[in-house]
């Protein structure tokens, strides 16, 4: 299967190929593989921030800003799945109603788990794909709560970290490891009376940290008003064009490519490590009460024997 | 690993009571579905583009107002038109059963009425997609 760009978008098509790709469809990978060089043109736009903080409200009228230029967008929206039930609610889609049935927009929610492999790799395949079909900027949006959360926004070229008045005590922020990450901040719901003083307190906890050439700008926003919006595409228009002249656009997909495969490396090695003779091997060893440290020795040993006999034929 | 269902739950036209919607939301959630919700007030033309963009097996309507006769042959005609032909329709409210076994007759799936148990609903619709779905994880 090979991509041409000359045919027309079909978006049924694309959705659907979306799917297979949360499911490791070795025919969509290979896809992307197979195009891997024309990967790159698009503008990756990460958005993240505690929940409530309006990133939904702030990716719509982004992406309506962006309409407006004539550009197309993709967003991707993630979610939590429930760790019970594997069940999950995606409702970002709610804010982004005014959004419409525009062609050019295309919308895709995801649920954080059920994606194959780990979710950053996941969604960093996703806007691949959505790279390889022509669309210009993709916004990808998450809540950043967690370490699997904060590597998706580390997916995009540049990383917006939204955040609140309301928010309070803005270092509680900076334990959450968001400030390291954040290109830009947004001050969502700036109409809000203590707004000025959070964002006082946003600029010096901003400066505590040795940024180099960039330091983070703070965009005050009001996203449900439309406000500040043109300012933060300014900034974001500004950014990227910093990431192209120092090379750093160039490093930084650098990076993220040496992430992606050490993970995927990773995960292989943890799939054929823990097959099922190994995981019964372990239980029956921490039901005999024998002590963690030869546990781990053996298993480990066992491991790297097989390397040597050449196949790991007995698994699952 | 299991390809999950998804289902888009929408309230299209403008009634505005959309705690049946979140209560099915949340048990499809529960029962390890993954639910697109997309809140009050859709159009036809909204819903349908996003089944399409989220690559939904279920589309589920609640619809209070009394216009199911006017909104699902609306949604049904629009899914058609742009080939989401392994798509189930189906959705609840207060609707008539004679007005169910006409849309049913049109080609929605089953409806469902106050009082539904959940259950009941969660079960109808895995059981259409295990017998519709095209395709498989591989």
């Amino acid at each position: 299967m090979s991509f041409t760009s000359n045919v027309p978008f079909d978006v049924l098509q694309f959705a659907k190929t979306l799917t297979k790709l949360e499911y490791g469809d070795p025919t969509v990978l290979d896809m992307i593989n197979q195009n891997y060089q024309n990967l790159g043109r698009a503008y990756r736009i990460g958005v993240t921030g505690p929940p409530g903080a309006g990133k939904s409200s702030l990716v719509t009228m982004m992406a309506k800003h962006y309409r407006e230029e004539g550009v197309r967008v993709g967003i991707i929206a993630v979610d939590p799945s429930s760790p019970f039930s594997g069940g999950a609610l995606l409702g970002d889609r709610i804010r982004m109603q005014q959004l419409g049935a525009d062609e050019n927009i295309f919308i895709r929610s995801m649920a954080s788990r059920g994606a194959m492999g780990g979710l950053a790799e996941y969604a960093d395949a996703a806007a691949d794909l959505f790279d390889l079909y022509g669309f210009d900027v993709i916004l990808l949006e998450t809540v950043g709560v967690g370490q699997s959360e904060l590597e998706i926004a580390q997916c995009a070229d540049t990383t917006v970290v939204v955040i609140v008045p309301q928010s309070g005590d803005v270092i509680q922020g900076m334990k959450a490891g968001l400030m390291e990450i954040g290109d830009l901040f947004v001050m969502n719901k700036s109409d809000d009376p203590f707004s000025e003083k959070a964002t006082q307190q946003l600029k010096s906890a901003i400066h505590l940290k040795e940024w180099g050439e960039w330091t983070p700008p703070i965009i005050n926003t009001v996203a449900t008003e439309n406000r500040g919006i043109d300012r933060l595409i300014h900034q974001l228009n500004a950014h990227h064009s910093f990431l192209i002249q120092t090379g750093a656009l160039e490093q930084r997909r650098q990076q993220r490519l040496v992430r992606r495969i050490k993970q995927m490396v990773t995960e292989k090695v943890e799939r054929e490590l823990w097959n099922k003779t190994r995981e019964i091997k372990l239980l029956q060893a921490i039901q005999e009460r024998r002590q963690p440290q030869h546990i781990l020795e053996e298993i480990y040993q066992d491991f790297r024997g097989s390397f040597y006999v050449g196949n790991e034929s007995e698994s699952n | 690993m299991e390809r999950k269902i998804r289902i888009l739950i929408a309230k299209p036209g403008l009634d505005g009571h959309d705690r049946g919607a979140k209560v099915m939301a949340a048990a499809c959630r529960d029962a390890g579905m993954e639910v697109i919700y997309t809140g009050l007030r859709q159009t036809p033309e909204m819903i349908v583009n996003a089944a399409i963009q989220e690559d939904v097996d279920i589309v589920a309507l609640s619809i209070l107002s009394g216009a199911h006769m006017t909104l699902f042959p609306a949604v049904l005609k629009l899914m058609k038109e742009k080939g989401l032909n392994d798509v189930l329709l189906t959705g609840g409210g207060i609707i008539p059963e004679e007005d169910m076994k006409a849309l049913e007759a049109l080609g929605v799936g089953k409806l469902f009425g106050p009082g539904t148990n959940t259950q009941e609903a969660i079960e109808y619709m895995k059981n259409w997609v295990s017998k519709h779905r095209t395709y498989k994880v591989v």
